[in-house]
């Protein structure tokens, strides 16, 4: 594979059009410049240091290491579903559920690619388990946090309906039904829209990646496959997860509604 | 603990931190109606009887303690109706069961509510019409115990009486009825108990 070695000065050309983006937001009175600036400079930031995290652990090639930089992605992509929903628990149940559903999500898909498909030797090699660990988080971090922002806000929503059903003698899980489903779909519709769009309107940024590092087009088009099933495995896993402890968290042994234990983010 | 005699709801040292504690006893037939300002703990009150909040105390039915049913046989059997009714479907028919249809027709004439309501959809429907309609799905399960707030809140005078009959009916057949009213003529005509909630506790009236 003929990598295209990027030098400092084709970075700086690109990043002439961040400065674009200043010029036009001052021009415009957007008064985006500062936050254009700071963003685009902790995003090299962020990304430099992760470059050289990853190369140390590559170089590391210890299993310890490739888990503790997975467990660390996976408490802030759970820091991130716990943050994201108006609604939340008065205690750390939030992210309790944002780090739990995350986790096994991402562990369960992960191993099962790098076992099955991947088989890379050993099969906690770093190069591998990091990125693909990295690529399925991002996904069952956007299902989770859209899963249960959307359970806490329809269960507020859908309070007197869900306690009528309760009074009328139906089990709580029964009457949580609904906004059970309600949440696991709306969770899952980014992947679904995903896969529909790949190759049509969208090209997907792994394959391009690998095309533009020199990876035949076809070669590159499988990986995608792969990696879009996984995605899809590991979002709904994560929005089954979350939707079911969610509700869970929300009741009692008498099987009641418990919104007292929700707080409204003011 | 002991069964409290001819009683059809007991209710004993019933406490929240929100309100109480509440003692109350109703044999069958017999209507308790409380009245009092709004955010009194009226329906707190209720809530707890249909076991919706969190509370410690007892409640018995007839010789059988809260304790003893499941969340929803319980609620089958003291049977909360709110005040603002929640819907979950699309039509009215869909919110009651399928095999009662006959049943659902004769007691929504009962009510003054014309049948081809039935097929209507939720959101076409009067507040008044609402509200009756939440009070059917309740008395289709028949329970011997009714929890009712406001029942006539949103209701014409002639309906009021309609509704009025259908209580004094079901009280007739032995059922305890509490009812949290602003209407103290009715609370008058159709209690036999009458207390007046303040501040979140409960007082003869």
């Amino acid at each position: 594979m003929n990598t295209v070695s990027l030098t400092p000065l084709d970075l700086a050309v690109a990043a002439s059009l961040v400065v674009l983006d200043a010029v036009l937001s001052l021009i415009l009175a957007l008064r985006l410049h500062r936050q254009i600036a700071i963003a685009a400079a902790r995003m090299t930031l962020q990304l430099i240091a992760i470059g050289y995290i990853l190369r140390l652990v590559f170089k590391l090639n210890n299993p310890l290491a490739t888990l503790a930089i997975v467990v660390v992605m996976v408490l802030i992509a759970g820091r991130e579903v716990a943050a994201r929903p108006e609604q939340r628990f008065k205690d750390l149940s939030n992210l309790a559920l944002g780090a739990g559903s995350v986790a096994l999500a991402t562990f369960v898909t992960v191993i099962l690619a790098l076992t099955t498909a991947i088989r890379p030797q050993p099969w906690f090699d770093p190069r591998y388990a990091v990125p693909l660990a990295g690529i399925i988080l991002g996904n069952v971090l956007n299902a989770a946090s859209l899963t249960l922002d959307s359970l806490l806000s329809g269960v507020v929503k859908d309070r007197t309906a869900i306690e009528a059903r309760l009074c009328l003698g139906s089990s709580y899980w029964q009457a949580m039904g609904g906004p059970i489903r309600g949440a696991i779909r709306r969770g899952l519709l980014p992947i679904i829209n995903q896969m529909s769009a790949a190759g049509v309107v969208t090209l997907p940024g792994i394959m391009t990646g690998q095309i533009l590092a020199g990876m035949d087009p076809l070669e590159a088009v499988k990986y995608q496959i792969l990696l879009m099933f996984l995605l899809s495995g590991g979002s709904g896993l994560a929005a089954v997860v979350i939707a079911y402890l969610t509700a869970w968290r929300l009741t009692d042994p008498r099987q009641r509604l418990r919104l007292d234990r929700l707080k409204s983010a003011a | 603990m002991e069964h409290p005699g001819s009683a059809r709801l007991s209710i004993r040292s019933l406490q929240s931190p929100l309100a109480g504690p509440f003692s109350l006893e109703l044999t069958p037939g017999a209507c308790a109606a409380i009245t009092g300002p709004s955010g009194s703990g009226k329906s707190l009150f209720l809530r707890m009887i249909a076991d919706l909040d969190p509370n410690t105390g007892e409640v018995w039915l007839d010789a059988r303690e809260r304790a003893d049913f499941t969340p929803p046989d319980w609620r089958r059997q003291a049977t909360y109706v709110a005040a603002e009714a929640g819907w979950w479907a699309e039509t009215v028919a869909d919110h009651l069961p399928a095999t009662r249809k006959e049943e659902a027709r004769d007691l929504a004439a009962e009510l003054g509510l014309a049948p081809d309501l039935l097929d209507a959809a939720i959101a076409r429907l009067s507040t008044g019409e609402k509200q009756r309609f939440a009070l059917l799905r309740a008395l289709l399960l028949g329970p011997p115990v009714l929890l009712l707030d406001e029942p006539t809140g949103a209701l014409d005078q002639v309906s009021v009486g309609r509704v009025e009959q259908v209580m004094r009916a079901r009280l007739a057949e032995g059922v305890a009825l509490v009812m949290v009213t602003h209407d103290d003529a009715l609370a008058l005509r159709l209690g036999d108990q009458h207390y007046r909630m303040n501040e979140r506790k409960l007082a003869p009236a």
